[in-house]
């Protein structure tokens, strides 16, 4: 006869609530979890997404994740020339902060090298991908921009063509996506007044100088449009990735690219592993560590309540015990009821987590194996608790009947 | 065989709470020995040490001093126990008190069949038996009720069926019908008596109740923890 379901029985309703009790505390448990994997799983989302085999970034620099790192455009033809390589394209990401329909909006600009690129991989809930290599961008579903919406960022209007899902950065914001020269224009715009001043600064700094005095034509030359300027730099890009034909050997690419004196190479996992050991790392132990004491709060608290249960039962214990009951009897009925409680709280708080958790504003993944670490907690929570229980139950004597 | 053999032999059992000033000799020098098959009666005033040597010989509360055997075993010298105590009232005895003690969350029949299972009798069978008691103690029509559902008398009898469940050698049992009304107590006394007559098992019951003195076949009385024989 199963003592333990017949006692929930006959006190159903406080068995009900306990459980519910349980179950939010698990629902945090679970959240708690769920964010410290969502974390890791955002800082690494882009880079997932990319599937570059190879990041090549500035000398000496861990890549774009983890500091600036510069290197110039032309490096993608660059390393078009090297065996095996099967695609080379630039990295541009910054993030802005801008006012749109009088809102703050924080955007990380994404560049996609058109017309290689043109966001062909995103994984897109609505629209298109980029259709064009100006003034179109693909817009997280974060960012809570609409289908066909223009947003004016520096002197442009970009139109959305398209929404992604689940696309944030490592601190959680939404991604856009623009072409590599939109996305420049939009890191480097500055206004009219600045061109303007600048282009005056570089005609003072030319007559300064001899060369400037005899060649008129050079004063001419150094008041026009910076990009047709031999003397100043391209702009520069945050990093280069490289796709190598499939088959290639990774190591014989790594070491060409490594003889390179002006930049570094990295393997996808590399950057990885740079960004959870570097960038998201002391938030990802601050939540670990957090995790963890709430798995031992939740222990401690079902521990208690697992003790006032056999509280409750004392006499019944000790009438067990009198008519010669075997221990197996009270281990039983004290230790179901725990596992009992631990498999309804943590159903309740499957639940009330795939209810809830989405309306966060970070994302809170909790995985099938996240779900099994927690049904093995919740299993160890259980026994571990309902060993006070056992122990105060051990101590009653059968005469306590009598009292 | 073993006709000689006694349900129960007790030498020199004394029981001693406290020390120093508030030292209480709860029960002194205490012999006597109980034969199968017989309902014994133990009276006396109240704090005269009945429920003391009671629970004693019901291996529940350990005697200061003392030798307590069960069917010519030795079960405790002292407070010292020779075989596992908690098995052997799983064996030989049945308890029944002045409350029915049941098991709040379970039923008439469930208490007694539970009873049945710990000593190992199958569910299916433990069930059966546990009807069957029940019908025996005139209770069958309340046999799927909880226990706050039953009157006190009932409650009693269901107490009883349980105490009947492993077929003990020895019930014992302490104002059994003190919170019942004398028809219902004179029947539950009555009910002792015909367990130890068709089952030969021996009965010990601490009564205030003089009514049903004429059901016992042997009185004891205690006062003061010292034990004597009335004789008829
Ligand atoms: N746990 C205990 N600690 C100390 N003294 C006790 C304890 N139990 C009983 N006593 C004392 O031992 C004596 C005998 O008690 P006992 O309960 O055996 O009497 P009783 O004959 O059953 O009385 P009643 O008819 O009132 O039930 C009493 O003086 C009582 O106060
Ligand atoms: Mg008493």
């Amino acid at each position: 006869m199963n003592l333990a379901i017949r006692d929930i029985r006959h006190n159903w309703a406080r068995f009900v609530l306990t459980s519910i009790g349980i179950g939010l505390l698990l629902m945090i448990v679970m959240g708690m979890g769920g964010i410290y994997q969502g974390l890791v799983d955002d800082a690494v989302l882009l880079i997932n997404k990319i599937d570059a085999d190879l990041w090549i970034v500035q000398h000496e620099t861990r890549g774009p994740f983890a500091e600036i790192s510069k290197v110039p455009l032309n490096l993608e033809d660059r390393l078009r020339s090297v065996p095996g390589v099967q695609s080379s394209r630039s990295f541009v990401s910054h993030t802005i902060q801008r006012e749109h329909n009088g809102k703050p909006i924080r955007i990380v600009v994404q560049g996609l090298s058109w017309p290689d690129d043109k966001g062909e991989w995103l994984p897109l809930i609505s629209g298109r991908n980029l259709g064009s290599a100006h003034y179109e961008m693909v817009a997280d579903k974060l960012l809570g921009l609409n289908l066909g919406e223009r947003i004016k960022l520096g002197k442009d209007y970009y139109t959305v063509v398209g929404v992604t899902s689940g696309m944030v950065s490592q601190s959680g914001d939404g991604l856009g996506f623009f072409s590599v020269r939109d996305a420049l224009n939009i890191q480097f715009e500055v206004s009219g007044e600045s061109v303007r001043l600048e282009r005056q600064a570089r005609k003072s700094r030319v007559l300064s100088q001899d060369i400037g005095n005899i060649q008129p034509a050079l004063v001419e030359r150094a008041q026009s449009v910076s990009s047709e300027l031999p003397g100043l730099a391209r702009p520069m890009v945050s990093a280069v990735l490289v796709k190598l034909k499939s088959g290639a050997d990774i190591e014989t690419a790594v070491s060409i690219i490594s003889g390179w004196k002006d930049v570094t190479v990295y393997t996808a996992d590399q950057q990885k592993e740079f960004l959870l050991k570097g960038t998201v790392d002391r938030a990802r132990r601050q939540l670990g560590l957090f995790s963890a004491l709430l798995v031992v709060i939740s222990a401690i608290i079902m521990a208690l309540i697992i003790y006032t249960l056999t509280l409750d039962k004392i006499h019944d214990i000790a009438m067990l015990k009198l008519i010669g009951a075997r221990n197996s009897v009270i281990l039983g009925l004290i230790l179901q009821q725990s596992l009992l409680l631990g498999a309804i709280g943590y159903i309740l708080a499957y639940y009330l987590g795939t209810i809830l958790f989405p309306k966060f504003p970070r994302r809170v993944l909790v995985t099938s194996e996240g779900m099994l670490y927690l049904a093995i907690i919740v299993l160890m929570i259980s026994i571990i608790s309902s060993a006070l229980g056992v122990w105060k139950a051990m101590k009653i004597q059968p005469n306590e009947v009598l009292s | 065989m073993t006709g000689d053999v006694k349900a129960i032999e007790v030498v020199k059992l004394s029981k001693i709470y406290g020390s120093g000033n508030t030292e209480i000799i709860a029960m002194n020098d205490v012999t006597f020995s109980l034969e199968k098959g017989e309902v014994t009666g133990l009276l006396g005033p109240s704090g005269a040490g009945k429920s003391t040597l009671l629970t004693a010989i019901g291996l529940i509360n350990p005697p200061s001093s003392g030798t307590i055997l069960i069917n010519g075993q030795t079960v405790m010298t002292g407070s010292v126990a020779h075989v596992n105590l908690r098995a052997f009232r799983r064996k030989h005895m049945g308890y029944v008190f002045q409350k029915a003690n049941l098991i709040p969350f379970l039923t008439a029949v469930e208490n007694v069949q539970l009873a049945c299972e710990i000593n190992d009798i199958p569910a299916k069978e433990a069930r059966k038996k546990a009807a069957e008691l029940l019908g025996y103690l005139g209770v069958a029509d309340r046999m799927k009720n909880l226990p706050h559902m039953l009157s006190g008398g009932q409650q009693q009898r269901v107490a009883v069926a349980r105490a009947l469940a492993n077929n003990p050698n020895l019930i014992l049992a302490d104002e059994p019908t003190a919170a019942l009304d004398s028809v219902r107590g004179r029947q539950v006394m009555e009910l002792f008596a015909k367990i130890a007559h068709e089952q030969g098992a021996s009965v010990l019951v601490v009564t205030h109740d003089h009514r049903s003195l004429d059901v016992f076949d042997r009185i004891l009385e205690m006062e003061d923890g010292i034990l004597t024989e009335r004789t008829h």
